[in-house]
């Protein structure tokens, strides 16, 4: 049952009595408008609301119950990895002694940050046999743009700026092709084979057409199918042979951890999601962080600064002269890579392997558990996540759309839907390796029962969801007529 | 092993058999020689440790950093320790708000989705813009997203101007994005003065001009002429901006700037070493299809009522992959929220007073440390939290390591053309007792 009213902070009651945050001003005020002129003053009235601590504990309290998370049950997203958040990390990151600190203080003050920081760059580089990691990057996509940013910096320094044709397959990430626009390359699509891997022959006669600009690949392994790319050492092989050098991106990485490495398989840059392989918070859509790991030939180009360790010391080093630059202001997501620190040094190497081991065997029970009823695109081993279309479904007046809102009436959080792009009516589901085997039985459940409805009484599903607060939003009013902010009153 | 995989290897393979699979076949199709055989590491523990044990070992490391409740910290530069309540943190630790994703469903989002929608509509009473976002990476990377929407605006043009007052990690951002995307920059001079008034260019070919207000300096920036400079030359009028200072002064959606971004941490958020950070965007409704970054819309159900969806999605690399605006999809969602539930509690009058203690303890503090004879102001100009100042006759460094025993972290020391310059940080957390302390620490160690 929901509580409160279905209204913003702009429609509460404006608070008349005095509330005291802040001791009083001890300095003298000077009149600020004479202080800074006529001109530099704020004219706009300042229309923000004044409240009660009651009131806003309360609005917020019942707007979080309007939300489902992770801790609500399964979050079967695929390609986001909703394992469980551990909360102890919370607490953690919430240490004054980590909150407190300000990058600018000298290193001899922040010793633990630093020290946080070269211990988990160490971890990830064997968790993915890499040489170096740089933590600046605030998100998975923004350790993407950084990743390819390193490769163009690699083919400049070795004097190859003509270097300019990203190789990207047609199952890839959306982020994929726009992080290398972002990053001044040109686009060069792969397609996929019959068996959902990348059609190494449609690769091989790429390169060769664009061998001298070739810059390299960016690749996810397990793709976006939830299938491993069995031939992953010979596309490495055949781009180094080019010249090109190969991007991994860390989406997926949650399937093979531990397993398989992207530095054994000849990727030379690779991004991490820490929200999703590494159980830090999503939080609704951030904060992320994406730390990148690099081969020893990318690493003067990493950006500034860097954590290295000087006689016991730890220090910041900005004289990188080779370095990208920067991406973002300071070091990182600090915070964020605190809780991937805490993750690994709570699961170390084998937690990590059982953890990929139960997300694959999870997928591939309820996989296995629901494939005859629905339209299976690619008959492939599937790793910690699989694809299925609602071909049949759709037939009969039941969309991919439709049978994920109804997913939301029995409880769970719907798969991702409409990706990858090339699989019709598509749905990605990624149960993790959090899930209790009772858990993955009630999704296989409901996905068999949705199929029956389906076929005995389309119009429950056609019409779900049923129990939400709201129903389904009319999405092109919304961008035809953006509203984008409360109107002021 | 921490208790996150609620599954035995027993039960797991019993599972599996029921569809007919074992442990043993799940990675049965990875090539062998690509498997991992190495089972001891250097930096990476074979087995985990405990809840207790990764406990205590964070304490420990909390420990070895000199932190800004502990010690009386005067840094700033771009990052501010300000005062924030505690409901706010409290709230975010909801789980409904900490484990939930991108508001996918919006039927099961609407907590993610009302608060996105609260806080652009703060956003935007802060800085008079028509419109905000859902939040950026953070400052930096937002100006550098702000050059890049620029250009696809001004398609014809190749370069941007940016003043040499923006802070110098921002600067840096915007040339690597520039470099990589095969654009141009100047970056100007400043005045004597210590602004950038009147340096602009004068001719045309620049997709924007970029000014920061209050500046790296401190100092304020006359954005009437600054945005009457940047049209005149057919660029967009750029402004970094800090929005607590807002509260307080001009708003750049009266000056008619026309892309406004920043770092909103002043609003709530942790200093914590420097993130996670909390960027945002504004712009006028024009560039509205030109922004990148998630945008929250209200729109309606079947019965009518109010929903919040993620809008204008067309733009976005899910859909339009390399002819995307950006390949940003992250937000600081729940940072963002934080901040939203910040500006909620503080109101107008708890915001505005933040901001002008701020303003009145740094004006104090200046004034008091010039005083002393042992520094002169590097810019005359009002200023608003932050100063900088020239050392008469003494190194900085030096105080500032000494200033380490009293417990006192000083300024920023910036090295310039030989000479140095100390840049102070006064939030309305400091005390005017703690103001004089620091005096009185600076005038018997400054020697």
């Amino acid at each position: 049952m929901l509580f409160g009213k279905e209204e913003l902070v702009f429609d509460l009651p404006e608070n008349e009595a005095p509330i005291r945050l802040m001791a009083e001003c001890d300095v003298e005020k000077p009149d600020f408008k004479a202080y800074y002129g006529e001109d530099r003053v704020r004219h706009l009235p300042l229309n923000l609301p004044n409240l009660s601590e009651p009131q806003v504990a309360r609005h917020y309290t019942n707007m979080s119950a309007r939300n489902f998370g992770n801790d609500n049950g399964p979050y079967l997203l695929g390609s986001c990895t909703m394992k469980y958040n551990p909360k102890l990390h919370e607490k953690l990151a919430s240490l004054a002694g980590f909150t407190s600190t300000h990058p600018y203080q000298a290193d001899e003050t922040v010793q633990g940050n630093l020290q946080l920081y070269y211990e988990l760059e160490k971890q990830l580089c064997d968790v993915c046999g890499m040489d170096a990691f740089t933590f600046q990057p605030a998100a998975g996509a923004h350790g993407e743009l950084t990743g390819i940013m390193l490769i163009k910096a690699y083919h400049e320094d070795h004097g190859h700026p003509e270097r300019n044709i990203m190789l990207i397959p047609d199952s890839a990430h959306g982020t994929n092709p726009a992080s290398a626009v972002m990053a001044g390359f040109k686009v060069v699509e792969v397609a996929s084979a019959e068996n959902g891997q990348v059609d190494i022959e449609d690769m091989r006669s790429k390169i060769e057409k664009h061998r001298d600009q070739l810059a390299g690949l960016m690749l996810t392994n397990p793709n976006t199918l939830g299938i491993f790319e069995e031939q992953v050492d010979a596309m490495t092989t055949m781009v180094h042979d080019a010249g090109g050098l190969i991007y991994y991106d860390g989406a997926n990485i949650n399937a093979i951890l531990m397993q398989v490495r992207p530095g054994d398989m000849g990727f030379d840059v690779v991004h991490l999601n820490v929200h999703k392989s590494f159980s830090t918070p999503h939080g609704g859509g951030g904060p992320g962080a994406g730390p990148v790991g690099v081969k020893e030939c990318l690493v003067p180009y990493l950006p500034k600064p860097r954590v290295l360790k000087k006689d016991d010391k730890y220090a910041l080093e900005y004289n990188l002269p080779k370095s990208i630059g920067k991406v973002r202001a300071f070091t990182g997501s600090f915070l964020v890579c605190l809780k991937t620190y805490c993750y690994i040094l709570g699961n170390g190497a084998e937690g990590l392997k059982n953890a990929s081991e139960g997300a694959v065997a999870n997928a591939n029970y309820i996989f296995r558990r629901i494939k005859d009823r629905f339209k299976v695109p690619h008959d492939n081993p599937v790793m910690h996540e699989f694809v299925i279309s609602g071909d049949w479904q759709k037939e009969k007046g039941c969309s991919t759309m439709d049978m994920a809102k109804r997913m939301i009436d029995y409880g769970m959080h719907p798969p991702t839907v409409y990706f990858p792009l090339i699989v019709h009516e598509a749905m990605m589901f990624e149960p993790t390796e959090t899930e209790t085997k009772e858990n993955l039985d009630l999704v296989a459940d409901t996905m068999l029962k949705i199929a029956d409805e389906v076929e005995n009484n389309p119009e429950v599903v056609q019409s779900a969801p049923h129990n939400t607060p709201v129903g389904r939003p009319d999405e092109v009013k919304a961008a035809r007529e953006p509203i984008l902010k409360y109107p002021e009153k | 092993m921490t208790g996150f995989v609620p599954m035995s290897l027993e039960q797991r393979q019993k599972m599996l058999e029921t569809v007919g699979l074992t442990r043993e076949q799940l990675f049965a199709h990875i090539p062998d020689n690509l498997k991992l055989k190495q089972t001891e590491f250097e930096g990476l523990n074979k087995e985990g440790i405990s809840e207790m044990e990764i406990e205590l070992k964070l304490m420990d490391l909390a420990a070895k950093n000199a932190n800004s409740c502990e010690y009386d910290s005067y840094l700033g530069a771009g990052l501010y320790d300000h005062f924030s309540p505690y409901l706010p943190s409290y709230l975010i630790q909801r789980s409904e708000f900490l484990t939930a994703y991108t508001p996918y469903q919006p039927e099961i989002s609407q907590g993610t989705l009302r608060a996105t929608f609260e806080w652009q509509t703060y956003m935007c009473r802060l800085t008079g813009m028509d419109l905000v976002n859902a939040s950026m990476y953070d400052g930096a990377s937002a100006a550098a997203e702000a050059a890049l929407m620029a250009f696809r605006e001004k398609r014809k043009a190749k370069k941007v101007w940016i003043s040499a007052g923006l802070n110098p990690e921002y600067i840096d951002t915007i040339k690597t994005y520039l470099h990589a995307g095969g654009f141009e920059y100047e970056v100007g001079e400043l005045n004597a003065d210590g602004t950038a008034c009147g340096t602009y260019p004068e001719a045309e070919g620049y997709a924007a001009f970029f000014i920061q207000s209050p500046n790296f300096y401190g100092q304020l920036e006359d954005l009437d002429s600054f945005v009457e400079a940047a049209h005149a030359q057919k660029a967009l009028a750029t402004a970094v901006m800090d929005p607590l200072a807002l509260t307080m002064l001009a708003t750049p959606g009266d000056k008619g700037v026309d892309i406004v971004v920043g770092e909103a941490q002043p609003l709530g958020v942790p200093v914590s070493f420097g993130g996670p950070a909390l960027g945002y965007m504004g712009c006028t409704e024009k560039l509205m299809r030109k922004m990148p970054g998630r945008i929250v819309g209200r729109t309606e159900d079947k019965d009518g009522n109010d929903v919040y969806v993620l809008t204008l999605q067309a733009r976005e690399q899910h859909i339009r992959r390399d002819r995307a605006t950006s390949n940003i999809c992250t937000s600081q969602q729940l940072i963002a929220t934080l901040s939203n539930i910040h500006m909620a509690l503080m109101g107008r009058d708890g915001l505005l007073e933040a901001a002008e203690q701020s303003a009145a303890k740094a004006i104090y503090l200046q004034k008091k440390l010039i005083e002393t004879g042992l520094f002169k102001a590097k810019y005359e100009g009002p200023f608003f939290r932050e100063f900088a100042l020239v050392p008469q006759g003494f190194d900085l460094n030096e105080l500032n390591h000494k200033l380490l025993d009293k417990k006192i972290i000083g300024g920023l020391v910036l090295e310039e053309n030989g000479e140095q310059n100390w840049l102070l940080a006064v939030t309305e957390k400091k005390t005017k007792a703690k103001l004089d302390r620091f005096v009185e620490a600076v005038v018997e160690l400054a020697k």
